[in-house]
């Protein structure tokens, strides 16, 4: 088997195409992959008209000045702005696609801020020429005035507990710059209560400052609690998550995963099918298969030289994507390896079962590319994303091949969490099982 | 003739086969062929197309189990050359001799790959890749793979298809000598000129059935009685003789 193994190495060095798509398309997957998680979408360019007056940019509520221009940059994060110096001239930048739409802030945008009654109204004006970066824009835009929105709404919050406090404990209020001085519920409550204690106990009016005592201590007690209120009115709904499956792999390291099985896949499915079909097409096969070597030790061979190879390239792929664009917990390399491994075994298997069922390198090489991509697109179907008896269908022919079980172990491998043992004994069985249908299918009849 | 009746020489068989029989499925495509070949000797196997001539070299080379009967000699003693080159394109002459000896775990492998670039006159070419050589020297090749274990059998499924005049001749020559240095050479062939000229005994296969086996002589004698009348070429004899046996 030694010998067959340096023939196959011999003739892989001899053929350079081969040779050139095992390294090239990996490190191009891998450099496409970085760059999509390192960079992330481009930004839209979005038109601003601010028709804010300079002396109108800033707002007085309930005694606290707030500036526009505070708020700005959070209504044009994620943007590219264009300034545009009225409404005609951003509707014309909008049109001519310069721009993918454009804000409108109005003149009057302050001044109902400021009354504290009235919602000032924004425009934003669409370019519908391509549907999807329309609807990017929207939820873009859509999402920062809801951030703008809360910022504004906390200012008001806080504006209004301190008028709270004001009434519930008193003190100074500056109103059109003059200070006046507030006496407040609690001081008031006691003066109420000093004066129903120094009056006789027949007093006619104790019965009328009793109700006023009593409302006060209602209103002090409730008022006491209105802080709260106000922050649940505020913000209603809180969020808290919590995963209840799977596992919490960050997306760009679990994208990292999906490019390194993708590779491993194609690599050792292409490698394994073609050598077996190899030989084959060479007339080798009769040849080698009558004493000088067993079939099996033949499919053994083939796929050891496939898993090896692939699994060498894909290992440099990973550390590439290690060194440059993600963070890879080197504390679990031997997981790491060990789900390459039993992946690019599995692989392998199935390789050598398609070259011997394909029986030449070119339907060999077919029938891979063909069956790779059903398998790694129906493994990536999340569930929820169809009706679940069709997902169940789908997880069962996901189960029969070794993409999903693959991207698992990996996974696992790369993250931590449960997973990986069970991933790598489906792998396992996978592999003794396509090893075998191979073996059928290199039956008598094959040479 | 009986189709099972094989024809016993007085030198010692280098291999036998008796009562060969293979089917596949209904089909059947050996039927209790029985045949000896002595060292030295040149053996033809000739026939129609399916009669069954493939079958009966790849179970005496291993390549396939017959369902009846046995075959003396095991398969690691045979040489076996396949129609078409059984050989690495990608690889050198010598790389192509050196791998096959060391799989056929000779003693000395460099020394055998030596030998058989001298055989084969490709010394010149031993670094040369398979690919850029002739389709004669390819055979040659495929030839010398086979006798690389120096087997006292070698078995060539029609060696001469797809060579032009010029190599089959080197090629006659080569396995001729290979003959005369005590190889017992079984070989098919479409041509059955080529059985006449180079053979010392035919073996006639039809539908699987063994009709003849002796001299090209022989054959064309048992053709139309063995008077004067008779064919006057050895590929009419072989076309009457299959004709009068309903072939």
């Amino acid at each position: 088997m030694r010998w067959l193994l340096l023939k196959d190495l011999r003739i892989l060095r001899r053929s350079p195409l081969l040779v050139a798509l095992l390294v090239i398309y990996p490190i191009a997957i891998a450099l496409l992959i970085g760059f999509a998680l390192s960079r992330g979408p481009d930004k839209p360019t979005i038109a601003l008209v601010d028709e804010i007056p300079r002396a109108q940019r800033s707002f007085s509520v309930a005694g606290s000045t707030l500036n526009a221009g505070e708020y700005l940059p959070a209504l044009l994060r994620s943007v590219n702005v264009v300034r545009a110096a009225t409404r005609a001239d951003a509707e014309r930048l909008v049109r001519d696609g310069k721009v993918l739409g454009a804000v409108v802030l109005p003149p009057d945008i302050t001044q109902r801020l400021a009354t504290g009654t009235e919602q000032p109204t924004i425009e934003v004006l669409y370019n519908g020429a391509d549907a999807v970066k329309q609807r990017y824009v929207d939820s873009v835009i859509r999402a920062r005035m809801a951030e703008a929105n809360v910022a504004l709404s906390r200012r008001f919050q806080q504006a209004t507990v301190g008028y709270l406090n004001l009434l519930l404990n008193g003190g100074t209020l500056n109103l059109l710059g003059r200070s006046v001085d507030i006496l407040g519920l609690k001081n008031a409550h006691a003066i109420v209560a000093g004066a129903l204690a120094a009056l006789p106990p027949d007093s006619p009016l104790r019965t009328s400052l009793g109700q006023v005592a009593d409302f006060g201590r209602l209103a002090i007690d409730n008022l006491g609690v209105s802080k709260d209120v106000l922050r649940s009115v505020g913000q209603p709904l809180v969020v808290r998550q919590t995963i209840v499956g799977g596992r919490r792999t960050p997306l760009d390291t679990f994208a990292a995963a999906v490019a390194v099985t993708v590779s491993l896949m194609f690599l050792t499915l292409l490698l394994a099918a073609g050598l077996l079909a190899l030989e084959r097409e060479e007339h080798a096969f009769s040849r080698l298969v009558r004493g000088l070597v067993s079939r099996v030790g033949l499919l053994v061979e083939k796929i050891g030289l496939a898993a090896l190879c692939a699994f060498a390239v894909t290992l440099l792929m990973l550390l590439a994507l290690g060194g440059f664009f993600i963070a890879l917990d080197w504390g679990r390399l031997p997981q790491w390896l060990l789900a390459l491994a039993f992946g690019a075994v599995a692989f392998a298997a199935l390789g050598v079962a398609l070259g011997a069922l394909a029986r030449e390198v070119r339907a060999a090489s077919l029938l891979a590319f063909l069956l790779s991509l059903p398998i790694a697109f129906l493994a990536l179907v999340p569930s929820g994303a169809v009706a679940s008896g069709l997902y169940d269908v789908v997880r069962a022919v996901s189960a029969i091949f070794p993409f999903r079980a693959t991207l698992q172990a990996l996974d696992a491998g790369l993250d931590g969490g449960g997973g990986l043992a069970a991933a790598l004994a489906h792998l396992a069985a996978l592999a003794v099982a396509y090893t075998a249908l191979a073996r059928l299918a290199v039956g008598r009849r094959f040479a | 003739m009986p189709a099972s009746v094989a024809t016993q020489r007085a030198t010692p068989a280098a291999l036998a086969a008796t009562g060969l029989t293979k089917r596949y499925g209904e089909r059947v495509a050996l039927r209790e062929v029985s045949f000896a070949a002595a060292a030295g000797e040149l053996v033809a196997v000739i026939g129609p197309n399916g009669a069954g001539k493939t079958t009966l070299l790849s179970i005496l080379a291993g390549i396939q189990r017959p369902d009846a009967g046995e075959v003396t000699r095991p398969p690691r003693e045979t040489g076996w050359v396949p129609q078409q080159p059984a050989v690495y394109s990608k690889l050198s002459v010598a790389e192509n001799l050196r791998l096959f000896a060391r799989l056929e775990k000779v003693a000395d492998p460099e020394a055998v790959v030596a030998r058989m670039l001298e055989q084969t006159a490709l010394r010149e070419r031993a670094d040369d890749e398979l690919g850029t050589l002739s389709g004669g020297n390819r055979q040659r090749v495929n030839i010398a793979i086979g006798l690389l274990a120096e087997p006292p059998v070698l078995l060539l499924d029609e060696p001469s298809a797809s060579l032009d005049p010029r190599q089959r001749a080197r090629l006659w020559e080569f396995v001729g000598a290979q003959a005369q240095r005590g190889t017992a050479v079984i070989f098919s062939t479409h041509d059955v000129q080529e059985a006449e000229r180079y053979a010392d005994r035919v073996l006639v296969l039809a539908d699987g059935e063994l009709l003849f086996a002796g001299t090209a002589a022989e054959l064309a004698a048992a053709v139309g009685g063995g008077d004067a009348a008779g064919p006057r070429d050895f590929e009419t004899a072989f076309v009457q003789f299959l004709r009068e046996r309903g072939h």
